[in-house]
């Protein structure tokens, strides 16, 4: 491909301006050219920056905690009970829920470039996209775990999802202990985007 | 492609950069690429099989050397040019510099979300025979196709067992360059860590792929 112009080692963080130059003459050429309009682009960004985002995942879960029918809808087809939520979009078609218990730890990951369930939980951390990521969760999750301050029992699975095709996975974490007399509303506060890719487990109580 | 985008297993890429309190873009040039990145794959030129493999094609060095946003700027650039969109040299000329017609009408906002929305999902309602089925041992075929594929390299030739099997699919290794959606059934497929990194991963530890039918074989 023609890749082989002016480009060579550009990491944005030496060349902020000239990247912000280069993305800024695309959108001028495209919307002068009547492929993009600057208003759609700019209520697309709103939408991520404001609107979709772990919110709604931490509402899925928050739900699952309290009620047990819709927890068992949940694992059984993910799509469906996500959607009655209302959180059905692209890259978030088809979902499985994972859930972690005492024995068995889930975490998520896209090895081959960057999947992650958008209706649910937004758009991507950097470090989820991250090359460090991305190399090591496969071969050393528990190394990885730890790096988030997880250290997983050895008595305990620990389950890597490589998201290779268009299923999305969310991990619906353990509900932490002594939060019986929260209601689903505080349940929801307690609820991290890590927790639910899988590289954070909850601690109990308000903490 | 055995490309360097394939990156399960490998080592030397340092800690994870993990940062509190992530602004969704960190700059807004990256929101802007983002968004023209959703508003062009409205317009249906390509798909995201398509998108995906115009990033594998990206030179390694480059690839390694550019951040997130950036490797989405440069793999735009390529594939509108591939497509004709736009020329390279219309790229390379200063905005002031250069004269174009406008080629078409842009998509509006709700537009691009009802399109997205429309072609979301990748199932596929078809009637094709599943050629394995949940607790059968499977072994994922030594392939390595020079286009696009799904199926990483770490996982080439090692034998895992059918966990689930998700339904039927469009097929991306096909479907990236348009050259027909080969619907088949597409399997959750669990492998041991031992399997795949040998007798000093965990003994309790799995990992599981989404793997199409024809990445497979009797195990």
């Amino acid at each position: 491909m023609a890749a082989q112009h002016d480009r060579d080692e550009h990491p944005e963080h030496s060349h902020l301006s000239d990247t912000d130059l280069r993305v800024r003459a695309l959108e001028s050429l495209l919307t002068d050219k009547g492929l993009v309009d600057s208003e759609a682009l700019n209520a697309i960004i709103d939408t991520y920056e404001n609107k979709v985002g772990p919110r709604n995942g931490a509402r899925v879960v928050a739900r699952a905690w309290v009620d047990p029918e819709y927890k068992q809808w949940l694992l059984r087809d993910g799509t469906a009970a996500i959607d009655s939520l209302g959180y059905a979009s692209t890259q978030g078609a088809d979902m499985v829920v994972l859930e972690n218990t005492a024995d068995v730890h889930n975490m998520t990951v896209c090895t081959l470039c960057s999947c992650y369930p958008w209706p649910v939980l937004g758009l991507p951390p950097a470090w989820y996209k991250s090359f460090p990521y991305r190399s090591r969760a496969v071969k050393d999750p528990r190394g990885v775990l730890k790096e988030f301050g997880q250290d997983i029992s050895d008595d305990v699975e620990v389950r890597v999802w490589d998201s290779t095709s268009e299923i999305r996975y969310l991990v619906l974490p353990e509900r932490p202990a002594g939060t019986d007399g929260l209601d689903e509303k505080a349940l929801v506060d307690l609820v991290t985007r890590n927790s639910m890719i899988g590289t954070d487990r909850l601690k109990g109580g308000q903490d | 492609m055995d490309g360097i985008h394939d990156m399960g297993g490998m080592d030397g890429f340092g800690p994870i950069p993990i940062e509190q309190n992530e602004p969704v873009f960190h700059a807004p040039w990256e929101g802007r690429m983002w968004a023209m990145n959703a508003a062009l794959g409205a317009l249906g030129k390509w798909n995201i099989d398509g998108a995906r493999h115009a990033l594998e094609r990206m030179n390694p060095a480059l690839y390694l050397n550019s951040s997130y946003y950036l490797r989405w700027l440069y793999r735009t650039e390529d594939i509108l040019v591939e497509h004709e969109m736009v020329s390279r040299e219309e790229i390379e000329t200063p905005p002031e510099q250069r004269q174009v017609e406008k080629q078409a009408e842009p998509l509006h906002h709700d537009e691009i979300v009802s399109r997205a929305h429309a072609a979301k999902s990748a199932r596929v309602d078809a009637d094709v025979a599943a050629r394995f089925k949940a607790g059968e041992t499977v072994r994922a075929r030594n392939i390595h196709p020079a286009g696009h594929t799904r199926l990483p390299r770490y996982v080439r030739s090692r034998t895992g067992m059918v966990d689930k099997d998700y339904g039927v699919f469009v097929f991306p290794d096909t479907r990236a360059v348009f050259d027909g959606d080969k619907p088949q059934h597409l399997y959750s497929v669990c492998f041991t860590a031992r399997e795949l990194w040998g007798d000093d991963a965990s003994a309790r530890d799995k990992v599981y792929l989404d793997i199409w039918d024809d990445y497979l074989e009797l195990g």
